[in-house]
């Protein structure tokens, strides 16, 4: 350990406001980035699931709509 | 090596290799990072000349070196797109500029903060930081271009282009500690010469930046699926793989 005390580590002889800000501002950023990537990567997934199975109850629904042949009341007057 | 490379272009390949090595990439990157950094806050020994504040290096330094070999990566892909039009190649330039963008910003942001107790100013108009200042608009004009353009293919020759010629920067960061009287100390590390730090200093910092490249590797790789689920979402490989929940 090259520091005395957690408070000297804290401190780091007056240098501590500079040294800390900046593995802040590297740590939000980073994970941040990180975060938001793989978020967005899963909604990408999840929305081309969603439109997949919106596809295929479509393309399931329509045939049997097409075999029925529905009585079309129209009038012969 | 030809097979290998028509391998390459196929997003299909890479999605499953990038799957496999994803996890690897995130845990070893964590691990070296947090490593390196925690080294080098608390057990390095502090600097004769500089103090405690040298202790930013260890992010200065990853993020700097990421910023450029980011932006040579980015360069040979462009190549690639202008002349094999590899469709992987315009994938990663467009995924991973943003991430240049982000370790640029850091760089300049560490830089800045480093230089206050040890220069007494935030910012001076030197080669190598204005020079650094210049990677940072020329990633958001790529970023920025690449938007403008609806045409995907049309956007990806664009970008390429520009990203080329803004690769004589390249050269200019790298010498202009060199070529010019900078304020911004010479490179720390060399790859012909013995590093000028004790080994207590320069193994953190190796620690920290392979740690920072390999989680590059991994954003890059989870970016770039995501870039490639978008494109390829009318073909059956990605049909099947979004339906059966892998990926």
């Amino acid at each position: 350990m090259a520091f005395d005390s957690f408070s000297a580590f804290i401190a780091m002889e007056g240098h501590g406001p500079y040294v800390w800000a900046c593995y802040a501002v590297f740590a939000v950023l980073l994970v941040g980035l990180m975060v938001w990537s793989s978020r967005h990567h899963q909604a990408v997934m999840a929305s081309c699931k969603r439109r997949y199975q919106q596809q295929e109850n479509s393309t399931s629904a329509r045939p049997k709509q097409a075999a029925t042949f529905a009585r079309v009341e129209v009038s012969q007057e | 090596m030809w097979q290998f490379f028509h391998k390459l272009g196929s997003p299909k390949w890479f999605f499953g290799i990038a799957t496999r090595f994803m996890p690897w990439l995130l845990a070893i990157g964590i691990i070296l990072l947090l490593a390196g950094l925690v080294w080098g806050l608390a057990f390095a020994p502090k600097d004769y000349l500089q103090g405690n504040s040298y202790r930013i290096i260890f992010i200065h330094v990853p993020t700097a070196f990421l910023a450029q070999s980011i932006y040579i990566m980015m360069a040979s892909a462009a190549v690639v797109t202008l002349v094999w039009r590899m469709k992987l190649a315009d994938v990663f330039v467009k995924t991973v500029a943003p991430v240049g963008l982000v370790f640029t910003f850091l760089s300049l942001f560490t830089g800045a903060v480093w230089g206050k107790p040890t220069w007494g100013t935030w910012w001076v108009w030197d080669a190598r930081l204005t020079s650094m200042l210049i990677l940072l608009f020329l990633y958001g004009g790529a970023i920025a271009l690449d938007r403008a353009i609806n045409d995907e293919k049309s956007a990806a020759r664009a970008v390429a282009v520009l990203v080329l010629v803004g690769v004589v920067n390249i050269p200019i960061i790298k010498y202009s500690v060199e070529w010019w009287n900078t304020l911004h100390q010479p490179a720390t590390f060399k790859l012909t010469e013995k590093p000028s730090m004790p080994v207590e200093m320069w193994v953190p910092l190796l620690l920290s930046v392979l740690g920072l490249y390999l989680l590059f590797g991994w954003l890059a790789c989870l970016r770039m699926k995501t870039e490639i689920v978008m494109r390829e979402q009318k073909t059956r490989w990605v049909r099947e793989l979004v339906m059966a929940g892998r990926g």
